[in-house]
């Protein structure tokens, strides 16, 4: 056991810190700075940056695009890029479409798909949860009917992450409405430009549009875009929702904004005294680190473990790092809010989707604070809420 | 970077464990609580005979050369024991003292003793003014020709009553709360002057309040520079978390471990009070906590390798407040989940709370600790 970086590992990082001080383009990085949001143009400029250095998407196999590095070099790939502060790049191409495609498609789909998807010529948006299936997932109702070689699809889609941009949706749909609960699900790829695709907008609590809601009414679907066996579908979406959790911890994006933390609150003067001199504030940051620290050592571990694990099998810690790395994204941003006080208050929502690139006035960080802490309540309830987490690991580990 | 363990590393945990599961459950413990000491010299013997005894010293000091990682294995393993024998009054602190700053007369005179088991140590460090403050000595250290004469009380002394050779701090010169001015002294146990008070701790192990009373040291039993011992004595100190911070993963992986096998058979409303979904997510919290502080105890083993004092101090300080945080509520819902059970002597749940509270005070506590790296947060 060796829990240091070796020295190729910190040579690593340093060139990929001075790739992204290099290649990153001022405004986005203003922009990741700001808190602001970034629009369909800002999330595809980076991705073809990335991709046309190589590295638009490291975890997928060589052949089809990715870097070769390890584990390792993955995740300080993805630390130096929350460091940097660079856009994430699309997790449900990334993530999430890509590797269940290369996992689940054939020679064909893969073909066609991936090249697009790693240079987001084509936006995947996930078409899981429903009205009726949330926590749950197995009792989605949408239907598709075999009709020659096309699905007919009927039904409705919720809580669809970027929607209004997508060219694409991965869903599930039921093939067989005798057969039980996950049975006779099927995984398939839409074309959000199909006749009978509906999006609406669900504006959230920040102020913003992230989430829609899709309505699909007899959509035609070739059979050919079907991933997998029909009625299986279920099987390639837990894959892809285990692919989903291991990415979720986010350590970097906490640590980025402890950082901004530290810097603003050297800037903001209590009773004649900067408050990063103050003692709470001390204590709440050195709290904070401790908690980061801790979670990031999961994570390495967790890693650690995926290089000795079976391929395809789900990580036991995923559903932990799931759960804290949630906690910790909203902790980290209710310290900004907390940093602001007055200056939070100013509801500026198109400073805040970074529509305009100054403020009418007040502190520009300041205005996205709030908006931030409302939105990231979510990251406790997608991608399976904390308590199903903890479901999950009292059945899987505890055997309870 | 690499979370695996070795195959010696491997060996050395299932070994340990081993002998633990035949030696060491709760009937064995009890008798061996009874003992004069309060542990078994049995089972001390056999340490020594396995080499965890040897294992942290190096192999031209008559031990193992054995890492900071096989310290670890073996505190988890006795944390999940809730062992008894001095190993961390002995071998971490003691050893700790001799290794980094024993001279080599030092230590070729004790470190073959302590790895066949006849030599106990232990380190004589905090007052009752001092609190966690390694700097705050107010017990003397005078020169006097060769020799050194030591006055002044200790308490709080891990295994002090059973102790061959004491390690004692003591200030050579400069105000009680100085970073500079301390010594460290290797004093024997029966010396004149010495007395001791043994008594037990809440968790039932021993400890010592000691006197030194014109005690005299001869001049090659001074450990490190006389006058410049704090960075020897925080290094020990920072050794020494370490290994608590394993020996609390232990204790509270195992209190956990108890704790979900018996939501598995209690039955309340007709059905295993584990079905419940509050208790569950209980459960799980616990573990959470559990895996957290595990990985905050690795962390703590691999920097008191640190040369860095500052870099350690930091690393180990968080690992505490982890260690600190995770311990009570795990301590704490290992009981509120057996109920009333929990509360009892006869039942083992409570003596993992019991230590795990303890273990919270040795070297610093929560607060303590986040206090010191409060004061390290700078603007930026």
């Amino acid at each position: 056991m060796d829990l240091r970086f070796t020295g190729e590992e910190v040579a690593f990082r340093e060139e990929v810190r001075e790739f992204f001080r290099s290649a990153l383009p001022a405004d986005l990085r203003r922009k990741c700075i700001l808190g602001q949001r970034l629009s369909r143009e800002d999330i595809v400029r980076w991705q073809r940056i990335l991709h046309a250095k190589g590295w638009a998407t490291p975890a997928w196999p060589v052949e089809w695009g990715g870097t070769g590095w390890d584990a390792v070099k993955q995740y300080i790939f993805k630390e130096e890029l929350y460091l940097a502060p660079a856009p994430e790049p699309l997790p449900f191409n990334v993530n999430m479409i890509g590797p269940t495609l290369i996992a689940f498609g054939t020679e064909e789909q893969k073909k066609h798909f991936l090249p697009r998807i790693a240079r987001l010529d084509d936006w995947f948006c996930q078409g899981f949860s429903e009205p009726g299936a949330g926590s749950d997932l197995a009792s989605l109702r949408t239907q598709a009917r075999r009709e020659g070689d096309e699905y007919i699809v009927n039904g409705q889609k919720i809580w669809t992450t970027l929607g209004h941009h997508a060219t694409w949706c991965f869903l599930l749909a039921r093939t067989d409405t005798a057969a039980k609960r996950q049975q006779g699900i099927s995984y398939l790829l839409m074309d959000m430009a199909t006749p009978g695709v509906t999006v609406r907008p669900i504006i959230t609590i920040d102020g913003n549009h992230e989430f829609n809601e899709l309505f699909l009414d007899d959509v035609r679907i070739p059979v050919a875009n079907r991933i997998g066996e029909e009625n299986k579908g279920w099987d390639y979406a837990k894959y892809l929702l285990s692919h989903e959790r291991s990415g979720v911890a986010r350590v970097g994006l906490c640590k980025m904004r402890v950082l901004r933390a530290r810097e603003i609150a050297a800037q903001i003067i209590v009773a004649d005294r900067p408050l990063s001199e103050q003692a709470r504030f001390r204590e709440r940051i050195a709290r904070l680190d401790v908690e980061l620290k801790a979670l990031e050592m999961l994570q390495m571990r967790a890693i650690a473990a995926s290089a000795h694990a079976q391929a395809g099998k789900p990580d036991p810690m995923a559903p932990i790092l799931k759960i804290r790395g949630a906690e910790l994204q909203q902790a980290t941003s209710e310290l900004l809010l907390e940093l602001a006080g007055y200056e939070a208050m100013e509801f500026d929502i198109d400073f805040v989707r970074g529509k305009t690139p100054q403020p009418a006035g007040g502190e520009d960080w300041a205005l996205t604070v709030a908006p931030n802490r409302y939105w990231l309540r979510h990251t406790s309830i997608s991608a399976g809420t904390n308590e199903i987490q903890r479901n999950i690991l009292a059945k899987s580990v505890l055997g309870l | 970077m690499d979370f695996e363990l070795s195959e010696d590393q491997r060996l050395l945990k299932e070994g340990t464990e081993r002998l633990l599961a035949e030696r060491y459950d709760f009937e064995q413990r009890k008798k061996s609580l009874a003992e004069r000491w309060g542990w078994s010299g049995e089972q001390w013997s056999r340490y020594a005979e396995m080499g965890l005894l040897a294992l942290p010293f190096a192999e031209s000091d008559g031990g193992l050369g054995g890492s900071v990682v096989d310290t670890m294995i073996i505190m988890e393993a006795f944390g999940r024991a809730l062992v008894l024998e001095p190993y961390l009054a002995t071998v971490v602190l003691g050893g700790g003292c001799l290794r980094f700053g024993g001279s080599p007369a030092q230590r070729a005179r004790l470190i073959p003793r302590i790895c066949d088991g006849s030599l106990l140590l232990a380190f004589a460090q905090a007052e009752k003014q001092s609190r966690y403050d390694l700097a705050d000595v107010a017990t003397s250290a005078r020169r006097a020709g060769d020799e050194w004469v030591l006055n002044g009380r200790k308490r709080h002394v891990l295994h002090g009553d059973c102790a061959d050779q004491l390690i004692v701090t003591a200030r050579i010169d400069g105000d009680r709360r100085e970073r500079t001015g301390l010594g460290m002294f290797i004093v024997d146990a029966d010396a004149a002057g010495v007395s001791r008070r043994s008594y037990v701790m809440q968790d039932r192990l021993r400890a010592a309040e000691i006197a030194f009373e014109n005690v005299r040291v001869a001049a090659d039993s001074v450990l490190g520079e006389p006058g410049a011992a704090l960075p020897l004595i925080e290094r020990v100190a920072d050794s020494a978390l370490a290994a608590l911070c394993a020996e609390a993963v232990g204790a509270m992986g195992r209190a956990h471990e108890i704790t979900v096998d018996y939501l598995k058979v209690r039955k309340q409303f007709g059905t295993p009070i584990g079905s419940f979904q509050a208790l569950q997510h209980r459960a799980v919290d616990m573990l959470i906590k559990v895996e957290e502080a595990r990985s905050m105890a690795m962390y703590a083993a691999m920097m008191s390798d640190e040369p860095d004092a500052l870099e350690r101090g930091r690393a180990i300080s968080a690992a505490k407040v982890q260690i600190g945080h995770s311990g009570k509520f795990v301590g704490e819902q290992a009981i509120q989940l057996h109920g009333g059970i929990g509360m009892t002597e006869e039942n083992q749940v409570g003596h993992y709370f019991r230590r795990l509270t303890m273990i919270e005070f040795l070297f610093g506590d929560t607060g303590h600790h986040l206090a010191a790296l409060a004061k390290q947060v700078v603007a930026i």
